[in-house]
C-alpha cells in the first residue's frame, strides 16, 4: 500500500489541532486608538438641503496641488474635455469624486427626515476609522493615518495597485482609476493639503447649513450627543462649518433616530452622521458591525512565525524517522 | 542525455497552444497600454475579477501537487511516487510563474511588483502572501534545477543541489502550506460582504485543504496525460494511492465545509434558489460529493478511468471554489448595496487562455527537452 492510510490521518489530524489551536502569543495586535487632536466631520442629515454645494467645492479644492484629486497633468477631473467645459453629475463616489449627496425617498416623498412618505439627504465619503481596514491591509503601506489628525492618508508613488483596500474596506469607499493605465486609488483624505497650513475641509468651509461640520473628534462626539439628547421641535444653535467658527444657525430641531453612525461602526470612525431615519435606509451596509476589520486578519497572522516553526521542526523530524525506511509500506 | 526525439515539437496541439499564447499576448499587450478599465470587465465592486480567482487563486491551488508529492518523496519516503515527484514539481514551478504573470497583469502597476519585497507590512495577509510567492518560486526553482542541470551536465553544480535538496523540501513545504493557507486569509477582512455560505473565520485552513486535494488531483491528471502523451508508464499503483489519499482529504473537507455551512449560513441558504446557492450547490456536487459517491466505491478507486473522472471533477470543483469566494460571494453584497455586476471580458479569457496554454507548452518543452520522466 502506497499511502498508510494511519500515517496520513496522524499527520493530517495533527496538523489540522495545530491550525485550530487559538495560538495568540504575547504580540498583541497593534489596534490604533484615537489621536487626541484626530479631526473629522459630523454630517447631521436633518440640516442638509442637498444643494451638493460641498461636492462641487470639494472637486474644486482637491484639484489644486496636494488634493485627492489632482492629475499628474494639472488637468481638472471634473469637467469634460470638451469646449463646452461641461461639469459632471456624478451618481457615485468614483475616482474622479470623494464626496456625494444621495437621497433617501420613499412613498410620496415630501416629509424630510422620515421613513414614510419621506426622504432624506445622505452624505458619502470616507469616513477615516480610527483603524481603518485599508490601511492594515494595504501590503506596501500605501494607506496610512497621519499622526496628529488621524486623517487616513494614500501615498501614490507607493500604491502598486492590488486594489485589496477595495475589498477590505466595509464602507465600499476606495475607488480605482481602471480608465488610467498608471492608476491611483483615490478617497477623500480630508483636505489633508488644507489641514496642513491650518484649514479644514472644503466640503464643511462651503456647507452653507452646518449640515458637514468640521472639527476635533471629541468635539464632534459630543455634539453629537448634545444634538441626539434635544427633544424634537425645541430651536437650537447649530454651529456652523467648523467648531469654534463663532458663526452658526438657529435651526428647529427635526426628530433624531437615536443613533450616531461611526461612533462604534467599525470599531468607531472619525467622521459621523446623525439622521432622521435609519442608516440602513441610508445606504450603509446593515452587516458592517463593531468589530475592528483590522483584528480579523490579525487573528491569522500571529499564528504565521508559530506555523513556521512548527511545519519546520514537524518536516525535518518525519524526514529523520522515515529517512531510512524501504519503500514496502 | 540529449531530447527526447519521440516527442514532435510541432504538433496541431502545440501550435494550437502557441497561437493561444500570441492572442493572450496581445490581449495582455493591450491591457498594458490602455488600462485594466479598457481590457477588463472590473469595476469598484468587483476589483478582483477572473484573472484573480481562475489564475492567481486556482493557478496556486494546483500547484498544491507540488508541495505534497516532494513531502511524500523527501520527508515521508514514500519512493513509491518518486517517478512522478519531478512532474509535480515542474507543475507546481509552472503554476506559480503563471500565477506571477497573472498578478503582473492584474495590478494597476505591473512595474512595482517588487514593492512588497522592500516596503514591509507585516500586518498585511496581502504582504505575507507576496513574501510566500517570492520565497516558494524561488524555492521551487531551485527544486526543479537538477533536471536542468543534468541536461546541462554540469555535475557539481547537480551535487550541490542534491545535497541541499532535503532542506529545500522541508523549507518548500513550510511556504506553500502557509502560503495555501494565507491566500484563504486575504478574505477574511471581508465579513460583511461575503455570503456567509464561504466566510468563516476558518477559510484559510479549508483552503489549505481543497488545494490538497486539488494537488492530489492535478498530479494524478497529469500523470496520466503524461504516460499517454509522453509514454511514461506509471505503475498503477501510484493512482490508486492518490485516489486513496484523495478520498481522504475530500472527505475531511465535506466534514468541515458541512459543519460551517450549518453553524454559520444555514443549510436553507445553499437551497434557496439565489446565484450564491446554486453556486454553492455546484462547486460541493462536482468538486466533492459526487468525486466521493465514485471513490467509496473500490471498483472505481482501483480502475485509471475512474480516478481520471474523479479527478477532472475535483480540479474543476476547487476552480468554481476558488472563483465563488473571489466572486459570487459577494454577488448579493454587489447586487444589493452596489447595483453592481461582472462579468469577464473578452480580454480577460484570452489572456487567461493564453496564460494556461504558456504553461502547458512549457511543461512539453521540458518533457521533450529534459530529464522530466526518471524512474525510481
Amino acid at each position: 500500500m502506497a499511502i498508510n492510510r494511519r500515517d496520513f490521518l496522524k499527520v493530517t489530524a495533527g496538523s489540522g489541532l495545530l491550525l485550530a489551536a487559538d495560538v495568540s502569543p504575547g504580540l498583541a495586535s497593534p489596534p490604533k486608538s484615537l489621536p487626541p487632536e484626530a479631526v473629522g466631520i459630523l454630517y447631521d442629515a436633518t440640516l442638509c438641503i442637498g444643494c451638493k454645494s460641498c461636492m462641487v467645492n470639494c472637486k474644486k479644492y482637491n484639484s489644486m496641488p496636494g488634493g485627492a484629486l489632482r492629475q499628474d497633468n494639472g488637468s481638472i477631473p471634473y469637467e469634460y474635455q470638451s469646449s463646452a467645459r461641461i461639469y459632471d453629475a456624478p451618481t457615485d463616489l468614483s475616482a474622479k469624486t470623494l464626496n456625494i449627496i444621495k437621497v433617501y425617498r420613499s412613498g410620496t416623498g415630501v416629509n424630510k427626515d422620515q421613513v414614510e412618505n419621506g426622504y432624506s439627504f445622505v452624505q458619502q465619503h470616507c469616513l477615516h476609522c480610527v483603524d481603518p481596514a485599508c490601511a492594515s491591509v494595504c501590503p506596501v503601506g500605501a494607506f496610512h493615518k497621519l499622526p496628529g489628525s488621524g486623517i487616513v492618508a494614500y501615498e501614490a508613488d507607493k500604491c502598486i495597485g492590488c486594489r485589496y483596500c477595495e475589498l477590505a474596506c466595509p464602507f465600499g469607499v476606495p475607488r480605482f482609476e481602471w480608465r488610467n493605465a498608471s492608476p491611483k486609488l483615490v478617497k477623500c483624505q480630508l483636505c489633508r493639503h488644507r489641514v496642513a497650513e491650518g484649514g479644514y475641509s472644503a466640503c464643511c468651509e462651503f456647507c452653507p447649513t452646518g449640515a458637514s461640520l468640521f472639527g476635533k473628534v471629541v468635539d464632534l462626539r459630543a455634539e453629537a450627543a448634545r444634538r441626539l439628547a434635544l427633544p424634537a421641535g425645541s430651536s437650537y444653535d447649530y454651529p456652523l462649518n467648523r467648531i469654534g467658527s463663532g458663526r452658526s444657525m438657529p435651526k428647529k430641531v427635526a426628530n433624531y433616530y437615536q443613533h450616531t453612525y461611526g461612533l462604534t461602526e467599525a470599531g468607531g470612525t472619525q467622521c459621523m452622521l446623525l439622521a432622521g431615519v435609519p442608516f440602513d435606509k441610508l445606504g450603509f451596509n446593515p452587516r458592517i458591525t463593531d468589530q475592528r476589520y483590522p483584528d480579523l486578519t490579525w487573528e491569522y497572522i500571529v499564528k504565521v512565525p508559530i506555523l513556521i516553526a512548527a511545519l519546520l521542526a514537524a518536516g525535518t523530524v518525519v524526514q529523520r524517522l522515515t529517512r531510512n525506511k524501504g519503500d514496502d509500506r | 542525455m540529449s531530447s527526447d526525439h519521440e516527442i514532435k515539437t510541432w504538433t496541431p496541439h502545440t501550435i494550437g497552444l502557441v497561437l493561444f499564447v500570441i492572442l493572450g499576448g496581445a490581449a495582455a499587450f493591450y491591457r498594458m497600454q490602455q488600462g485594466l478599465g479598457a481590457a477588463t470587465h472590473l469595476n469598484d465592486a468587483y476589483p478582483w475579477g477572473f484573472w484573480l480567482g481562475f489564475d492567481v487563486l486556482g493557478g496556486v491551488a494546483m500547484a498544491g501537487g507540488g508541495f505534497i508529492i516532494a513531502a511524500a518523496v523527501y520527508i515521508f519516503n514514500w519512493k513509491r511516487y518518486r517517478p512522478i515527484g519531478r512532474p509535480a514539481v515542474l507543475t507546481a514551478f509552472l503554476g506559480y510563474l503563471m500565477a506571477i504573470i497573472a498578478l503582473f497583469l492584474d495590478i494597476g502597476h505591473p512595474w512595482r511588483l517588487w514593492h512588497p519585497a522592500i516596503m514591509w507590512q507585516w500586518h498585511s495577509v496581502m504582504w505575507v502572501v507576496a513574501i510566500h510567492v517570492i520565497l516558494y518560486t524561488t524555492t521551487l526553482a531551485i527544486e526543479s534545477s537538477p533536471m536542468l542541470l543534468e541536461r546541462l551536465q554540469w555535475h557539481k553544480a547537480r551535487k550541490a543541489v542534491g545535497g541541499i535538496m532535503v532542506g529545500a523540501v522541508i523549507f518548500g513545504v513550510m511556504l506553500s502550506t502557509l502560503h495555501q493557507s494565507s491566500l484563504g486569509a486575504v478574505f477574511l477582512i471581508a465579513p460583511s460582504k461575503m455570503s456567509p455560505l464561504w466566510f468563516s473565520r476558518f477559510l484559510p485552513y479549508l483552503f489549505l485543504i481543497s488545494a490538497i486535494a486539488m494537488g492530489l488531483a492535478m498530479v494524478s491528471t497529469e500523470a496520466m496525460l503524461s504516460a499517454k502523451a509522453f509514454k511514461h508508464k506509471v505503475d498503477d499503483e501510484v493512482f490508486f494511492g492518490l485516489g486513496r489519499g484523495l478520498l481522504i482529504t475530500l472527505a475531511v473537507y465535506l466534514v468541515f465545509k458541512l459543519y460551517f455551512l450549518v453553524a454559520n449560513a444555514g443549510v436553507g441558504a445553499a437551497f434557496d434558489g439565489s446565484v450564491e446557492g446554486n453556486m454553492y450547490l455546484l462547486e460541493m456536487a462536482v468538486g466533492v460529493i459526487i468525486p466521493l459517491l465514485i471513490l467509496v466505491r473500490k471498483r472505481s478507486r482501483t480502475s485509471v478511468s475512474g480516478l481520471f473522472a474523479v479527478n477532472l471533477l475535483v480540479i474543476t470543483g476547487v476552480l468554481i471554489n476558488r472563483m465563488n469566494v473571489c466572486i459570487f460571494s459577494m454577488q448579493r453584497y454587489n447586487a444589493v448595496q452596489r447595483g453592481a455586476d461582472y462579468f469577464p471580458s473578452g480580454a480577460e479569457f484570452l489572456v487567461t487562455l493564453g496564460i494556461v496554454s504558456f504553461g502547458i507548452f512549457l511543461f512539453k518543452m521540458a518533457a521533450k527537452h529534459l530529464p522530466l520522466f526518471v524512474d525510481a
